[in-house]
Protein backbone atom coordinates (compact mmCIF):
# COMPACT_ATOMS: atom_id res chain seq x y z
CA UNK A 1 0.00 0.00 0.00
CA UNK A 2 1.11 3.41 -0.76
CA UNK A 3 1.18 6.22 1.85
CA UNK A 4 -2.02 8.49 1.14
CA UNK A 5 0.43 12.03 1.35
CA UNK A 6 1.25 12.28 -2.15
CA UNK A 7 -1.91 11.10 -3.35
CA UNK A 8 -3.94 14.44 -1.86
CA UNK A 9 -2.17 17.15 -3.53
CA UNK A 10 -2.74 14.97 -6.53
CA UNK A 11 -6.32 14.94 -6.04
CA UNK A 12 -6.66 18.40 -4.80
CA UNK A 13 -4.72 18.77 -8.34
CA UNK A 14 -7.25 17.04 -10.13
CA UNK A 15 -9.79 18.64 -8.74
CA UNK A 16 -8.82 22.05 -9.64
CA UNK A 17 -8.16 21.19 -13.39
CA UNK A 18 -11.95 19.72 -13.47
CA UNK A 19 -12.87 23.24 -12.26
CA UNK A 20 -11.15 24.92 -15.20
CA UNK A 21 -12.24 22.72 -17.34
CA UNK A 22 -15.91 22.83 -16.64
CA UNK A 23 -15.43 26.84 -16.71
CA UNK A 24 -13.65 26.72 -19.93
CA UNK A 25 -16.55 24.22 -21.50
CA UNK A 26 -19.43 26.77 -19.96
CA UNK A 27 -17.78 29.64 -21.47
CA UNK A 28 -17.38 27.73 -24.96
CA UNK A 29 -21.12 27.13 -25.16
CA UNK A 30 -22.19 30.48 -23.89
CA UNK A 31 -20.12 32.02 -26.59
CA UNK A 32 -21.30 30.63 -29.15
CA UNK A 33 -24.83 31.46 -28.16
CA UNK A 34 -23.95 34.92 -27.31
CA UNK A 35 -22.38 35.17 -31.15
CA UNK A 36 -26.02 34.06 -32.45
CA UNK A 37 -27.53 36.28 -30.25
CA UNK A 38 -25.60 39.14 -31.47
CA UNK A 39 -25.74 38.26 -35.50
CA UNK A 40 -29.76 38.03 -34.42
CA UNK A 41 -31.26 40.44 -32.27
CA UNK A 42 -34.75 40.59 -33.22
CA UNK A 43 -35.89 38.06 -30.46
CA UNK A 44 -34.55 41.24 -28.42
CA UNK A 45 -35.88 43.74 -29.24
CA UNK A 46 -39.75 42.19 -30.16
CA UNK A 47 -39.76 41.26 -26.36
CA UNK A 48 -39.31 45.08 -25.68
CA UNK A 49 -42.80 45.57 -26.28
CA UNK A 50 -44.51 43.40 -23.69
CA UNK A 51 -42.90 45.55 -20.91
CA UNK A 52 -43.11 48.18 -22.49
CA UNK A 53 -47.21 48.05 -22.54
CA UNK A 54 -47.07 46.91 -18.62
CA UNK A 55 -45.53 50.22 -17.60
CA UNK A 56 -47.48 52.84 -19.88
CA UNK A 57 -50.27 51.18 -19.88
CA UNK A 58 -50.47 49.03 -16.51
CA UNK A 59 -48.65 51.28 -14.80
CA UNK A 60 -49.51 54.52 -15.79
CA UNK A 61 -53.46 53.62 -14.85
CA UNK A 62 -52.68 52.08 -11.56
CA UNK A 63 -50.72 55.25 -10.31
CA UNK A 64 -53.58 56.89 -10.64
CA UNK A 65 -55.85 54.99 -9.05
CA UNK A 66 -53.80 54.41 -6.58
CA UNK A 67 -55.12 51.25 -5.35
CA UNK A 68 -52.20 49.03 -4.25
CA UNK A 69 -50.69 50.27 -1.31
CA UNK A 70 -46.67 50.98 -1.84
CA UNK A 71 -45.27 52.42 0.97
CA UNK A 72 -43.36 55.63 0.18
CA UNK A 73 -42.46 54.39 -3.69
CA UNK A 74 -44.74 55.83 -6.68
CA UNK A 75 -46.77 52.74 -7.79
CA UNK A 76 -44.95 52.95 -10.79
CA UNK A 77 -41.59 53.14 -9.20
CA UNK A 78 -42.71 50.02 -7.37
CA UNK A 79 -43.76 47.71 -9.92
CA UNK A 80 -40.97 48.46 -12.65
CA UNK A 81 -38.52 45.94 -11.00
CA UNK A 82 -41.44 43.63 -10.65
CA UNK A 83 -41.49 44.35 -14.81
CA UNK A 84 -38.00 43.44 -14.86
CA UNK A 85 -38.52 40.12 -13.18
CA UNK A 86 -41.55 39.35 -15.71
CA UNK A 87 -39.00 40.07 -18.79
CA UNK A 88 -36.42 37.62 -17.40
CA UNK A 89 -39.28 35.16 -16.33
CA UNK A 90 -40.84 35.23 -19.74
CA UNK A 91 -37.34 35.25 -22.27
CA UNK A 92 -36.23 32.27 -19.67
CA UNK A 93 -39.25 30.01 -19.60
CA UNK A 94 -39.42 29.21 -23.17
CA UNK A 95 -35.62 28.23 -23.08
CA UNK A 96 -36.17 25.12 -24.01
CA UNK A 97 -38.02 25.25 -26.98
CA UNK A 98 -34.42 26.12 -28.82
CA UNK A 99 -32.93 23.14 -26.98
CA UNK A 100 -35.81 20.80 -28.31
CA UNK A 101 -35.00 22.46 -31.56
CA UNK A 102 -31.16 21.30 -31.38
CA UNK A 103 -32.25 17.79 -30.31
CA UNK A 104 -34.38 17.31 -33.77
CA UNK A 105 -31.32 18.69 -35.79
CA UNK A 106 -28.65 16.44 -34.04
CA UNK A 107 -26.76 19.38 -32.55
CA UNK A 108 -27.51 17.65 -28.72
CA UNK A 109 -26.51 14.83 -30.11
CA UNK A 110 -22.51 16.34 -31.29
CA UNK A 111 -22.64 18.24 -27.77
CA UNK A 112 -23.15 15.22 -25.62
CA UNK A 113 -20.73 12.96 -27.51
CA UNK A 114 -17.73 15.19 -26.57
CA UNK A 115 -16.37 14.22 -23.46
CA UNK A 116 -17.40 17.47 -21.86
CA UNK A 117 -18.72 17.83 -18.59
CA UNK A 118 -22.96 17.48 -19.07
CA UNK A 119 -23.09 20.66 -16.09
CA UNK A 120 -20.94 22.24 -18.13
CA UNK A 121 -23.23 22.32 -21.23
CA UNK A 122 -26.25 22.92 -19.05
CA UNK A 123 -24.05 25.82 -17.01
CA UNK A 124 -23.24 27.49 -21.02
CA UNK A 125 -26.98 27.22 -21.82
CA UNK A 126 -28.11 28.91 -18.44
CA UNK A 127 -24.84 31.70 -18.96
CA UNK A 128 -26.50 32.76 -22.20
CA UNK A 129 -29.75 33.04 -20.32
CA UNK A 130 -28.15 34.97 -18.11
CA UNK A 131 -27.02 37.75 -20.92
CA UNK A 132 -30.38 37.18 -22.70
CA UNK A 133 -31.60 38.49 -19.02
CA UNK A 134 -29.45 41.65 -19.13
CA UNK A 135 -30.62 42.66 -22.75
CA UNK A 136 -33.96 42.55 -21.22
CA UNK A 137 -32.48 44.79 -18.20
CA UNK A 138 -31.25 47.45 -20.65
CA UNK A 139 -34.65 47.81 -22.00
CA UNK A 140 -36.40 47.98 -18.88
CA UNK A 141 -33.70 50.97 -18.11
CA UNK A 142 -34.58 52.78 -21.08
CA UNK A 143 -38.21 52.74 -20.41
CA UNK A 144 -37.58 53.71 -17.17
CA UNK A 145 -35.78 57.11 -18.19
CA UNK A 146 -37.78 58.41 -20.81
CA UNK A 147 -40.87 57.71 -18.86
CA UNK A 148 -39.57 59.32 -15.53
CA UNK A 149 -39.25 56.72 -12.94
CA UNK A 150 -35.96 57.11 -10.87
CA UNK A 151 -33.64 54.26 -10.49
CA UNK A 152 -30.48 53.95 -9.11
CA UNK A 153 -27.49 54.20 -10.56
CA UNK A 154 -24.73 53.43 -7.67
CA UNK A 155 -22.42 51.27 -9.19
CA UNK A 156 -23.22 48.88 -6.37
CA UNK A 157 -26.80 49.08 -7.12
CA UNK A 158 -26.18 48.02 -10.94
CA UNK A 159 -24.05 44.78 -9.98
CA UNK A 160 -26.54 44.11 -7.76
CA UNK A 161 -28.77 44.27 -10.50
CA UNK A 162 -26.90 42.41 -12.75
CA UNK A 163 -25.93 39.73 -11.13
CA UNK A 164 -29.83 39.29 -10.09
CA UNK A 165 -30.67 39.12 -13.23
CA UNK A 166 -28.54 36.58 -14.25
CA UNK A 167 -29.19 34.58 -11.90
CA UNK A 168 -32.67 34.50 -12.19
CA UNK A 169 -32.59 34.03 -15.82
CA UNK A 170 -30.39 31.16 -15.19
CA UNK A 171 -32.69 29.52 -12.67
CA UNK A 172 -35.76 29.65 -15.04
CA UNK A 173 -33.82 28.89 -18.17
CA UNK A 174 -32.70 25.84 -16.14
CA UNK A 175 -35.74 24.93 -15.09
CA UNK A 176 -36.96 25.35 -18.74
CA UNK A 177 -34.62 22.91 -19.86
CA UNK A 178 -35.65 20.21 -17.12
CA UNK A 179 -39.03 20.91 -18.55
CA UNK A 180 -37.91 20.35 -22.35
CA UNK A 181 -35.72 16.96 -21.18
CA UNK A 182 -39.26 15.71 -19.90
CA UNK A 183 -41.45 16.42 -22.61
CA UNK A 184 -38.86 16.41 -25.20
CA UNK A 185 -41.40 17.17 -28.23
CA UNK A 186 -42.61 21.16 -29.06
CA UNK A 187 -45.91 20.85 -29.25
CA UNK A 188 -46.25 19.49 -25.19
CA UNK A 189 -43.20 21.92 -24.38
CA UNK A 190 -45.26 25.02 -25.75
CA UNK A 191 -48.20 23.74 -23.59
CA UNK A 192 -47.02 23.58 -20.65
CA UNK A 193 -44.80 26.87 -20.67
CA UNK A 194 -47.75 28.51 -21.22
CA UNK A 195 -49.62 27.06 -18.32
CA UNK A 196 -46.61 27.67 -16.49
CA UNK A 197 -46.10 31.64 -16.79
CA UNK A 198 -48.89 33.15 -15.93
CA UNK A 199 -48.99 31.37 -12.29
CA UNK A 200 -45.74 32.20 -11.83
CA UNK A 201 -46.07 35.86 -12.27
CA UNK A 202 -49.65 36.49 -10.58
CA UNK A 203 -48.16 34.01 -7.57
CA UNK A 204 -45.50 36.87 -7.16
CA UNK A 205 -44.99 40.02 -5.64
CA UNK A 206 -44.21 41.47 -9.05
CA UNK A 207 -47.35 44.06 -9.39
CA UNK A 208 -49.14 43.83 -5.58
CA UNK A 209 -46.65 43.24 -2.25
CA UNK A 210 -47.07 40.34 -0.59
CA UNK A 211 -48.70 42.09 2.43
CA UNK A 212 -51.69 42.14 0.72
CA UNK A 213 -52.32 38.77 -0.53
CA UNK A 214 -54.51 36.15 0.96
CA UNK A 215 -52.92 33.67 3.38
CA UNK A 216 -52.89 31.01 0.73
CA UNK A 217 -51.33 33.17 -1.95
CA UNK A 218 -48.70 34.60 0.47
CA UNK A 219 -47.61 30.84 0.89
CA UNK A 220 -47.02 30.06 -2.62
CA UNK A 221 -45.37 33.65 -3.22
CA UNK A 222 -42.94 32.71 -0.39
CA UNK A 223 -41.97 29.24 -2.81
CA UNK A 224 -41.69 30.84 -6.36
CA UNK A 225 -38.81 31.90 -7.40
CA UNK A 226 -39.43 34.92 -8.75
CA UNK A 227 -40.53 36.20 -6.14
CA UNK A 228 -37.19 36.73 -4.57
CA UNK A 229 -36.40 37.72 -7.78
CA UNK A 230 -38.52 40.78 -7.73
CA UNK A 231 -37.96 41.55 -3.44
CA UNK A 232 -34.37 41.70 -4.47
CA UNK A 233 -34.76 43.49 -7.48
CA UNK A 234 -36.67 46.40 -5.74
CA UNK A 235 -34.50 46.71 -3.08
CA UNK A 236 -31.43 47.57 -5.67
CA UNK A 237 -33.04 49.00 -8.28
CA UNK A 238 -35.15 51.87 -7.23
CA UNK A 239 -34.75 54.69 -5.07
CA UNK A 240 -35.85 54.12 -1.69
CA UNK A 241 -37.45 51.07 -2.61
CA UNK A 242 -36.13 48.00 -0.25
CA UNK A 243 -36.25 44.33 0.13
CA UNK A 244 -38.49 42.96 2.17
CA UNK A 245 -37.15 39.53 2.82
CA UNK A 246 -33.52 41.13 2.50
CA UNK A 247 -31.48 41.28 -0.54
CA UNK A 248 -28.74 37.92 1.01
CA UNK A 249 -31.74 36.13 1.58
CA UNK A 250 -33.07 36.69 -2.55
CA UNK A 251 -29.72 36.11 -3.63
CA UNK A 252 -28.89 32.78 -1.62
CA UNK A 253 -32.11 30.96 -2.17
CA UNK A 254 -31.99 32.09 -5.54
CA UNK A 255 -28.17 30.35 -5.99
CA UNK A 256 -29.25 27.40 -3.99
CA UNK A 257 -32.41 26.74 -6.21
CA UNK A 258 -30.00 27.10 -9.20
CA UNK A 259 -27.87 24.86 -8.05
CA UNK A 260 -29.96 21.96 -7.16
CA UNK A 261 -31.64 23.05 -10.63
CA UNK A 262 -28.46 22.60 -12.15
CA UNK A 263 -27.67 19.48 -10.85
CA UNK A 264 -30.90 17.86 -12.25
CA UNK A 265 -30.48 19.60 -15.99
CA UNK A 266 -27.00 17.77 -15.90
CA UNK A 267 -28.63 14.35 -15.27
CA UNK A 268 -31.72 14.87 -17.87
CA UNK A 269 -29.97 16.63 -20.76
CA UNK A 270 -28.50 13.19 -21.83
CA UNK A 271 -31.51 11.60 -21.97
CA UNK A 272 -32.71 14.22 -24.46
CA UNK A 273 -31.30 11.56 -27.55
CA UNK A 274 -32.14 8.31 -26.20
CA UNK B 1 -1.73 -0.80 -37.22
CA UNK B 2 -2.53 -3.16 -34.80
CA UNK B 3 -4.45 -6.15 -35.21
CA UNK B 4 -6.44 -5.94 -32.27
CA UNK B 5 -9.79 -4.86 -32.72
CA UNK B 6 -10.80 -1.49 -31.71
CA UNK B 7 -14.51 -2.02 -31.26
CA UNK B 8 -15.60 -5.28 -29.59
CA UNK B 9 -19.13 -6.15 -28.27
CA UNK B 10 -20.39 -9.05 -26.75
CA UNK B 11 -24.03 -9.93 -26.67
CA UNK B 12 -24.82 -6.24 -26.72
CA UNK B 13 -28.32 -5.67 -26.28
CA UNK B 14 -31.19 -2.39 -26.07
CA UNK B 15 -34.75 -2.86 -25.56
CA UNK B 16 -37.15 -0.35 -25.81
CA UNK B 17 -40.22 -1.69 -24.01
CA UNK B 18 -41.34 -4.53 -25.59
CA UNK B 19 -39.10 -3.98 -28.88
CA UNK B 20 -35.35 -5.73 -28.83
CA UNK B 21 -33.80 -3.12 -30.77
CA UNK B 22 -30.36 -4.96 -30.56
CA UNK B 23 -30.13 -8.61 -29.41
CA UNK B 24 -27.37 -10.16 -28.46
CA UNK B 25 -24.71 -8.31 -30.61
CA UNK B 26 -21.34 -9.81 -31.00
CA UNK B 27 -19.48 -7.36 -33.30
CA UNK B 28 -15.41 -7.05 -33.53
CA UNK B 29 -14.00 -4.23 -35.87
CA UNK B 30 -10.09 -4.34 -36.68
CA UNK B 31 -8.05 -0.87 -36.33
CA UNK B 32 -7.96 1.03 -39.19
CA UNK B 33 -10.68 -0.35 -41.83
CA UNK B 34 -13.94 1.42 -42.79
CA UNK B 35 -16.78 -0.34 -41.23
CA UNK B 36 -20.02 -0.74 -42.50
CA UNK B 37 -22.95 -1.71 -40.77
CA UNK B 38 -25.63 -2.36 -43.57
CA UNK B 39 -29.23 -3.11 -42.89
CA UNK B 40 -32.68 -1.70 -43.79
CA UNK B 41 -34.77 0.84 -41.51
CA UNK B 42 -35.43 -0.25 -37.80
CA UNK B 43 -32.55 -3.23 -38.31
CA UNK B 44 -30.73 -1.38 -35.43
CA UNK B 45 -27.81 0.17 -37.09
CA UNK B 46 -28.83 3.45 -35.09
CA UNK B 47 -29.39 2.14 -31.84
CA UNK B 48 -26.16 0.19 -31.92
CA UNK B 49 -24.48 3.52 -33.19
CA UNK B 50 -26.12 5.33 -30.12
CA UNK B 51 -24.23 2.53 -27.37
CA UNK B 52 -21.20 2.31 -29.05
CA UNK B 53 -20.75 6.20 -29.02
CA UNK B 54 -22.10 6.53 -25.44
CA UNK B 55 -25.42 8.05 -26.10
CA UNK B 56 -27.72 5.39 -25.13
CA UNK B 57 -27.05 2.72 -22.27
CA UNK B 58 -27.73 -0.66 -23.36
CA UNK B 59 -30.38 -3.20 -21.63
CA UNK B 60 -27.55 -5.38 -20.78
CA UNK B 61 -24.17 -6.85 -22.51
CA UNK B 62 -21.01 -4.85 -23.03
CA UNK B 63 -19.08 -2.36 -25.34
CA UNK B 64 -15.36 -1.92 -25.63
CA UNK B 65 -14.17 1.09 -27.91
CA UNK B 66 -10.73 2.01 -28.34
CA UNK B 67 -10.03 0.32 -25.22
CA UNK B 68 -12.42 1.60 -22.67
CA UNK B 69 -15.77 -0.12 -21.67
CA UNK B 70 -18.85 2.64 -23.26
CA UNK B 71 -20.91 2.35 -20.02
CA UNK B 72 -18.00 2.00 -17.41
CA UNK B 73 -16.11 4.86 -18.17
CA UNK B 74 -17.91 6.74 -21.03
CA UNK B 75 -15.92 9.87 -20.23
CA UNK B 76 -12.42 8.03 -21.80
CA UNK B 77 -14.53 6.51 -24.61
CA UNK B 78 -15.84 9.63 -25.94
CA UNK B 79 -11.98 11.56 -25.89
CA UNK B 80 -11.14 8.89 -28.15
CA UNK B 81 -14.24 8.98 -30.70
CA UNK B 82 -16.17 11.25 -32.80
CA UNK B 83 -19.16 11.15 -34.19
CA UNK B 84 -21.40 12.67 -37.12
CA UNK B 85 -24.93 12.01 -36.75
CA UNK B 86 -27.98 11.14 -39.32
CA UNK B 87 -29.27 14.62 -38.18
CA UNK B 88 -27.65 18.05 -39.30
CA UNK B 89 -24.98 18.90 -36.18
CA UNK B 90 -23.49 21.66 -37.58
CA UNK B 91 -24.98 25.04 -35.89
CA UNK B 92 -26.43 26.76 -39.29
CA UNK B 93 -26.68 30.27 -36.92
CA UNK B 94 -22.49 29.97 -36.72
CA UNK B 95 -19.93 30.10 -39.19
CA UNK B 96 -17.74 26.94 -39.98
CA UNK B 97 -14.77 28.36 -38.06
CA UNK B 98 -17.15 28.97 -34.87
CA UNK B 99 -18.64 25.49 -35.12
CA UNK B 100 -15.05 24.05 -34.99
CA UNK B 101 -13.77 26.28 -32.44
CA UNK B 102 -16.78 25.41 -30.20
CA UNK B 103 -15.37 21.75 -30.70
CA UNK B 104 -11.66 22.86 -30.08
CA UNK B 105 -12.94 23.97 -26.75
CA UNK B 106 -15.03 21.56 -25.73
CA UNK B 107 -12.43 18.72 -26.53
CA UNK B 108 -10.19 21.26 -24.70
CA UNK B 109 -7.40 21.13 -27.17
CA UNK B 110 -3.77 23.42 -26.59
CA UNK B 111 -5.10 26.88 -27.24
CA UNK B 112 -1.57 26.94 -29.07
CA UNK B 113 -2.77 24.71 -31.92
CA UNK B 114 -6.24 25.51 -31.88
CA UNK B 115 -6.27 27.95 -34.67
CA UNK B 116 -3.58 26.20 -37.28
CA UNK B 117 -5.93 22.97 -36.36
CA UNK B 118 -9.05 24.60 -37.53
CA UNK B 119 -7.51 25.55 -40.49
CA UNK B 120 -5.66 22.64 -41.72
CA UNK B 121 -9.12 20.66 -40.90
CA UNK B 122 -11.50 23.78 -43.12
CA UNK B 123 -8.54 22.75 -45.76
CA UNK B 124 -8.53 19.33 -45.80
CA UNK B 125 -12.25 19.43 -46.16
CA UNK B 126 -12.19 21.92 -49.06
CA UNK B 127 -14.26 24.52 -47.28
CA UNK B 128 -11.19 27.14 -46.73
CA UNK B 129 -12.67 29.57 -48.72
CA UNK B 130 -16.17 29.28 -47.04
CA UNK B 131 -14.86 29.49 -43.47
CA UNK B 132 -16.72 32.61 -42.43
CA UNK B 133 -19.85 32.11 -44.09
CA UNK B 134 -22.83 31.13 -41.90
CA UNK B 135 -23.56 27.38 -42.43
CA UNK B 136 -27.14 27.73 -43.07
CA UNK B 137 -26.00 29.17 -46.47
CA UNK B 138 -23.83 25.93 -46.72
CA UNK B 139 -25.17 23.09 -49.57
CA UNK B 140 -25.89 19.89 -48.43
CA UNK B 141 -22.40 18.55 -48.95
CA UNK B 142 -20.46 21.00 -47.41
CA UNK B 143 -22.63 20.69 -43.95
CA UNK B 144 -21.57 16.92 -44.15
CA UNK B 145 -17.85 17.60 -45.09
CA UNK B 146 -17.90 20.17 -41.68
CA UNK B 147 -19.22 17.67 -39.38
CA UNK B 148 -16.79 15.86 -40.59
CA UNK B 149 -14.10 17.96 -39.84
CA UNK B 150 -15.66 19.13 -36.71
CA UNK B 151 -15.82 14.72 -36.12
CA UNK B 152 -11.91 14.69 -36.57
CA UNK B 153 -10.65 17.72 -34.78
CA UNK B 154 -9.37 16.28 -31.56
CA UNK B 155 -7.89 13.23 -33.93
CA UNK B 156 -10.26 10.59 -32.74
CA UNK B 157 -9.07 7.09 -32.90
CA UNK B 158 -12.91 5.75 -34.11
CA UNK B 159 -15.05 8.00 -36.83
CA UNK B 160 -18.88 7.03 -35.78
CA UNK B 161 -20.84 7.92 -39.36
CA UNK B 162 -24.55 7.41 -39.15
CA UNK B 163 -26.05 7.70 -43.06
CA UNK B 164 -23.11 9.86 -43.56
CA UNK B 165 -24.32 10.39 -47.52
CA UNK B 166 -28.11 10.13 -47.28
CA UNK B 167 -29.96 12.82 -49.44
CA UNK B 168 -26.62 14.14 -50.77
CA UNK B 169 -25.98 14.36 -54.68
CA UNK B 170 -24.01 11.90 -56.45
CA UNK B 171 -21.37 14.15 -56.67
CA UNK B 172 -20.82 15.63 -52.79
CA UNK B 173 -21.19 11.51 -51.85
CA UNK B 174 -18.26 11.40 -53.75
CA UNK B 175 -16.61 14.17 -52.06
CA UNK B 176 -17.57 12.64 -48.86
CA UNK B 177 -16.16 8.90 -49.38
CA UNK B 178 -12.82 10.70 -50.99
CA UNK B 179 -11.99 12.29 -47.60
CA UNK B 180 -13.01 9.68 -45.41
CA UNK B 181 -11.24 7.22 -47.60
CA UNK B 182 -8.65 9.79 -47.06
CA UNK B 183 -8.81 10.12 -43.24
CA UNK B 184 -7.79 6.71 -43.03
CA UNK B 185 -4.98 6.65 -45.27
CA UNK B 186 -3.56 9.67 -43.29
CA UNK B 187 -4.63 9.11 -39.44
CA UNK B 188 -5.04 5.24 -39.74
CA UNK B 189 -8.26 6.18 -38.08
CA UNK B 190 -11.06 3.15 -37.80
CA UNK B 191 -14.12 4.88 -39.80
CA UNK B 192 -17.83 2.79 -38.67
CA UNK B 193 -20.82 3.86 -41.12
CA UNK B 194 -23.98 2.55 -41.00
CA UNK B 195 -26.01 2.55 -44.64
CA UNK B 196 -28.85 1.25 -46.71
CA UNK B 197 -26.98 2.17 -49.61
CA UNK B 198 -25.57 -0.81 -50.97
CA UNK B 199 -23.26 1.77 -53.61
CA UNK B 200 -21.97 2.79 -50.69
CA UNK B 201 -20.62 -0.12 -49.02
CA UNK B 202 -19.45 -1.77 -51.82
CA UNK B 203 -17.14 1.13 -52.85
CA UNK B 204 -16.11 2.68 -49.58
CA UNK B 205 -16.13 -0.16 -47.06
CA UNK B 206 -13.27 -3.04 -46.74
CA UNK B 207 -16.03 -4.94 -44.34
CA UNK B 208 -19.54 -4.86 -43.90
CA UNK B 209 -21.93 -6.17 -41.39
CA UNK B 210 -25.61 -7.41 -42.63
CA UNK B 211 -27.95 -6.30 -39.97
CA UNK B 212 -31.37 -7.64 -39.60
CA UNK B 213 -33.73 -7.37 -36.68
CA UNK B 214 -31.28 -6.23 -34.33
CA UNK B 215 -28.79 -9.39 -35.10
CA UNK B 216 -26.16 -9.48 -37.72
CA UNK B 217 -26.70 -12.14 -40.24
CA UNK B 218 -23.72 -11.42 -42.60
CA UNK B 219 -19.97 -10.35 -41.95
CA UNK B 220 -16.98 -9.86 -44.03
CA UNK B 221 -15.47 -8.30 -46.87
CA UNK B 222 -17.99 -6.62 -49.53
CA UNK B 223 -16.23 -8.88 -52.52
CA UNK B 224 -16.03 -12.36 -50.36
CA UNK B 225 -19.90 -11.99 -49.20
CA UNK B 226 -20.62 -11.72 -52.72
CA UNK B 227 -18.75 -14.22 -54.05
CA UNK B 228 -20.22 -16.81 -51.84
CA UNK B 229 -23.68 -16.03 -53.61
CA UNK B 230 -22.27 -16.75 -56.90
CA UNK B 231 -21.05 -14.63 -59.93
CA UNK B 232 -22.48 -11.12 -60.48
CA UNK B 233 -24.14 -10.96 -57.36
CA UNK B 234 -24.89 -7.96 -55.57
CA UNK B 235 -24.96 -7.04 -51.85
CA UNK B 236 -28.58 -6.58 -52.07
CA UNK B 237 -28.47 -10.10 -53.35
CA UNK B 238 -26.62 -11.71 -50.30
CA UNK B 239 -28.94 -9.88 -47.91
CA UNK B 240 -31.74 -11.16 -49.43
CA UNK B 241 -29.96 -14.73 -49.29
CA UNK B 242 -29.42 -14.10 -45.54
CA UNK B 243 -32.73 -12.02 -44.37
CA UNK B 244 -35.01 -13.64 -46.95
CA UNK B 245 -36.32 -10.40 -48.51
CA UNK B 246 -34.90 -7.19 -49.98
CA UNK B 247 -32.92 -4.57 -47.81
CA UNK B 248 -35.76 -1.77 -49.42
CA UNK B 249 -38.40 -3.63 -47.07
CA UNK B 250 -39.21 -2.34 -43.44
CA UNK B 251 -38.72 0.37 -42.05
CA UNK B 252 -41.01 2.80 -39.72
CA UNK B 253 -42.74 5.78 -40.01
CA UNK B 254 -40.59 7.29 -37.55
CA UNK B 255 -37.71 6.55 -39.24
CA UNK B 256 -38.44 7.33 -42.52
CA UNK B 257 -39.64 10.91 -41.54
CA UNK B 258 -36.44 11.38 -40.08
CA UNK B 259 -34.63 10.28 -43.04
CA UNK B 260 -37.00 12.76 -45.42
CA UNK B 261 -36.41 15.67 -42.88
CA UNK B 262 -32.74 15.50 -42.79
CA UNK B 263 -32.61 14.84 -46.73
CA UNK B 264 -34.82 18.24 -47.19
CA UNK B 265 -32.12 19.41 -45.07
CA UNK B 266 -29.15 18.84 -46.81
CA UNK B 267 -30.51 18.82 -50.21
Amino acid sequence: MTSGAPAAPRAAWADVAAIVEFCVQSLAVADAELRKLVRDPTELLTRAVQPALWLIIFGEVFTRVKAIPTGNLSYLEFMAPGVLAQSVLFSAIFFGIAVIWERDLGIVHKMLVSPAYRGALVMGKALSAGLRGLSQAVIIYVLALVMGIRLQYSPLSLVGVVAVVMLGSALFATFSLIVACLVKTRERFMGIGQVLTMPLFFASNAIYPLAIMPRWLQVVARVNPLTYVVDALRGLMVQGGHSVLGTWTDLGLQAAVFIVLLTIAAKLYPGLVR
Amino acid sequence: MGTDPIIVTAALTRHYGALVAVDRLDLSVRQGVIFGLLGPNGAGKTTTIKMLTTLLPPTSGEARVAGFEVSAQPREVRRRIGYVPQMVSADGALTARENLTLSARLYRLPRAERRERITAALEFMGLAAAAEQLVRTYSGGMIRRLEVAQAMLHRPAVLFLDEPTLGLDPLARRAVWERLENLRGQWGTTVLITTHDMEEADVLCGEVALMHQGRIAALGAPEKLKREIGPDATLDDVFARVAGGTIETGGHYRDVRRARSTARRLG
